[in-house]
């Protein structure tokens, strides 16, 4: 029987011979519930199966007979090098390189502002804070990273357009700010990934040990230099990781995004302008009651499987830097 | 801390002035999230308490006297009892209110007890095997899809199916309850359901590791102790275990639950985005509960709206009312946002203080 075979030392000790060949209700209900928690625990690999198998059938290889997927129809080239995104429009183009621009405007805008703040403010509440100060603003921050990303888009919207670039950007340097524009999808992206680069790289940087700090002061070091050049050095794997998954969420970032900065798939490197991002097109579509079966609805899986692709990644190659560049400490 | 003298250390004054420098940007970079959030919340409460200023201030038109005087904010008792309108200021929230409250409690009915059992498996029954890495590392990257892509998977699996059946026949399973019969459409289309199990999909992650680490937090005497009783593996989870975990469970499925009332994107491709007048088993209060029972059992299979959705429709609404509206409805759903998150680091404070194993 598999339950008392279990090496964990956590599980009840091996009983007799005679009482394991017994047949015993409490042992087949035993046996029943820890069957039911591995279906449950299963369920999270049906998940990424489901959404592997999704991709694969609408957007690689159609398995219906009389449909086809998307790459079927639209080839691999043309999706990755057509510098044009059309899929409304009679002559339709699927050039993904728009979508991808704007996507990586925005997330690259809102990385600038949010990465170096977060770092800055996990410094400071690692190294500089009291206590006291830090059990205060940690609830703050994770009320910050509780804030629906429709509401920052409404910020972004209401405020950040009208209040904060146009009297910068426009009033005083004369840059035309549209009333849509990815700068001000960045800046709230940027508001929006710092609890979780503050907190991944808090965590980092708390787990590196006293004693290095101690040496550090016994050298006659200030706290700039301990914790910008023995703190931070150590930690560097973890906050790397930060700053990845940050970056993750960044790019598959949407209702801020969508309501922000428009819906204009552009090819340009003007955050002033309305720009669109994977996410919002596939809302964006959406919002159409694109009927199933053309190739605009189609087109929602390939942007789809683009996007997954390129978090994926990135989550695992911050998986990888968490694991392989780990400073182990005793 | 140190004396500095010059004929030791010239820089050392420069060294200082730097280390209180950088506390400075330090400290500012923390306060900027707070500074942000109190603009925020600022911005949102004028636009949620004023109506704009509006165009037409001419005593001529008898209706806008009588729209202006009938609500004075858009934030009023109106905003909670009455259905999106095509006039601003008529609209309301309940049809969105009632939505979301019957999308929080199915999605903690499906991913409280999937996500418990999963952490329960893995923690308490699973080896440290391949199958326990696989799945560990699948949830890890699971947490990191982003919700546009449960979103689709949301469409696909659950409002279409995968193309199983089609919707021309207008299919339905008819379930007997004994007492009563429920409707069930196949596929599930855009009901109410769909958004259910597609938010379900999309904290089971977040529930799952919050659950595991709170069954990590117990300490192993507690179970022995128990096996030395003569439990089993599985009272002892089910009476000692799961109890003293229940507060860091607790928490962690409160955080989810609000981050799946905030989010709009799954429910957006599900095509929840409509105009609905009425609310999920035509229960608008507590009393139509006990007036038509039946509600309930139909009520998963209505379409509906969300507060979150119906926030981004009057966003993107022209007319610059909606957009007062839209801050009203924020507010809203901010106040119940926090309210949650009150609730959850209570529970986590409480937690701390009174246990000690």
């Amino acid at each position: 029987m598999s339950l008392a075979n279990a090496v964990s030392p956590l599980t009840p000790p091996k009983t007799g011979l005679r009482l394991q060949k017994q047949f015993s209700w409490a042992r087949a209900r035993e046996a029943g519930v820890r069957a039911v928690l591995l279906g449950c625990a299963s369920l999270s690999l049906l998940t990424t199966l489901a959404i592997v198998y999704m991709f694969l059938t609408e957007a690689v290889y159609s398995v219906t007979p009389g449909t086809t997927a998307f790459f079927q129809e639209v080839s691999l080239w043309n999706f990755l090098a057509d510098t044009e995104w059309s899929p409304q429009f009679a002559d339709k183009h699927f050039g993904i390189l728009p979508l991808l621009c704007g996507t990586f405007v925005i997330a690259g805008i809102g990385s600038l502002i949010g990465l170096p703040i977060g770092l800055a403010a996990a410094i400071y509440l690692s190294e500089y804070a009291k206590p006291k100060f830090r059990r205060m603003m940690k609830p703050v921050l994770e009320v910050l990273a509780g804030i629906p990303s429709v509401v920052y888009g409404y910020f972004a919207l209401v405020f950040v357009t009208p209040y904060a670039l146009r009297p910068i950007f426009q009033s005083l340097l004369g840059i035309d700010v549209d009333i849509f524009n990815a700068m001000s999808a960045g800046v709230v992206l940027g508001v929006m990934i710092i609890p979780t680069v503050c907190s991944l790289s808090e965590d980092a940087l708390r787990a590196v040990p006293r004693g290095l700090r101690e040496a550090g002061y016994a050298l006659g070091s200030t706290k700039y230099d301990v914790s910008l050049k023995v703190v931070v050095p150590a930690a560097f794997s973890g906050i790397v990781a930060s700053f990845l998954l940050a970056i993750s969420r960044a790019i598959g970032e949407t209702m801020a995004v969508c309501i922000a900065a428009g819906q204009m798939p552009r090819l340009s490197l003007n955050p002033f302008r309305s720009m669109e991002t994977m996410t919002a097109y596939m809302v964006g579509a959406s919002l159409g009651d694109t009927p199933a079966g053309t190739i605009e609805y189609k087109s929602l899986y390939a942007v789809g499987f683009t996007l997954f692709l390129i978090t994926l990644g990135m989550n695992i190659l911050a998986n990888w830097v968490m694991n392989r560049f780990r400073e182990v400490y005793e | 801390m140190s004396v500095p003298t010059k004929l030791q250390e010239p820089h050392l004054a420069r060294r200082h002035r730097i280390d209180k420098a950088f506390e400075w940007v330090c400290c500012g970079s923390t306060w900027f999230g707070v500074v942000v959030l109190g603009m925020l919340l600022l911005s949102v409460g004028w636009k949620a308490l004023t109506w704009p200023p509006s165009k037409a201030k001419l005593p001529s038109s008898p209706v806008a006297t009588v729209e202006a005087t009938s609500s004075s904010a858009p934030l009023s008792t109106r905003f909670f009892s009455s259905y999106d309108s095509r006039k601003p200021r008529e609209a309301g929230i309940l049809a969105a209110i009632w939505g979301s409250l019957w999308l929080i409690v199915l999605v903690a009915l499906f991913s409280v007890p999937i996500g418990v059992g999963s952490a329960v498996y893995l923690e308490e029954y699973a080896n440290d095997g391949r199958l326990k890495r696989i799945i560990q590392v699948n949830l890890s990257n699971l947490a990191g899809v982003p919700s546009i892509v449960y979103a689709l998977l949301g469409m696909t699996a659950f409002v279409k199916m995968f193309g199983f059946f089609t919707k021309d026949e207008g299919k339905s399973l008819v379930i007997n309850l004994l007492f009563t019969t429920v409707d069930v459409p196949l596929p599930f289309d855009r009901t109410l359901i769909s958004g259910a199990l597609t938010l379900t999909l999309l904290v089971l992650p977040t529930v799952i590791v919050a659950s595991q680490e709170a069954l990590r937090a117990v300490p192993s005497s507690i179970r022995t102790a128990s096996y030395a009783l003569g439990a089993t593996q599985w009272q002892t989870i089910r009476y000692q275990v799961i109890p003293a975990a229940m507060p860091g469970i607790m928490t962690g499925v409160i955080l989810a639950l609000s981050r799946a009332m905030g989010e709009a994107a799954p429910l957006m491709l599900i095509g929840a985005l409509t105009y609905v007048a009425y609310t999920p088993g035509d229960i608008t209060s507590v009393s139509d509960i006990f007036k038509n029972p039946h509600g309930l059992l139909d009520a998963p299979f209505d379409k509906f709206t969300a507060l979150p959705l119906q926030i981004y429709q009057w966003i993107n609404h022209p007319r610059a009312e909606y957009g007062h509206l839209a801050a009203a409805g924020i507010m809203v759903l901010l106040t119940i946002l926090l309210l949650m998150n009150t609730v959850a680091i209570v529970i986590r404070h409480k937690f701390q203080k009174c246990t000690r194993w």
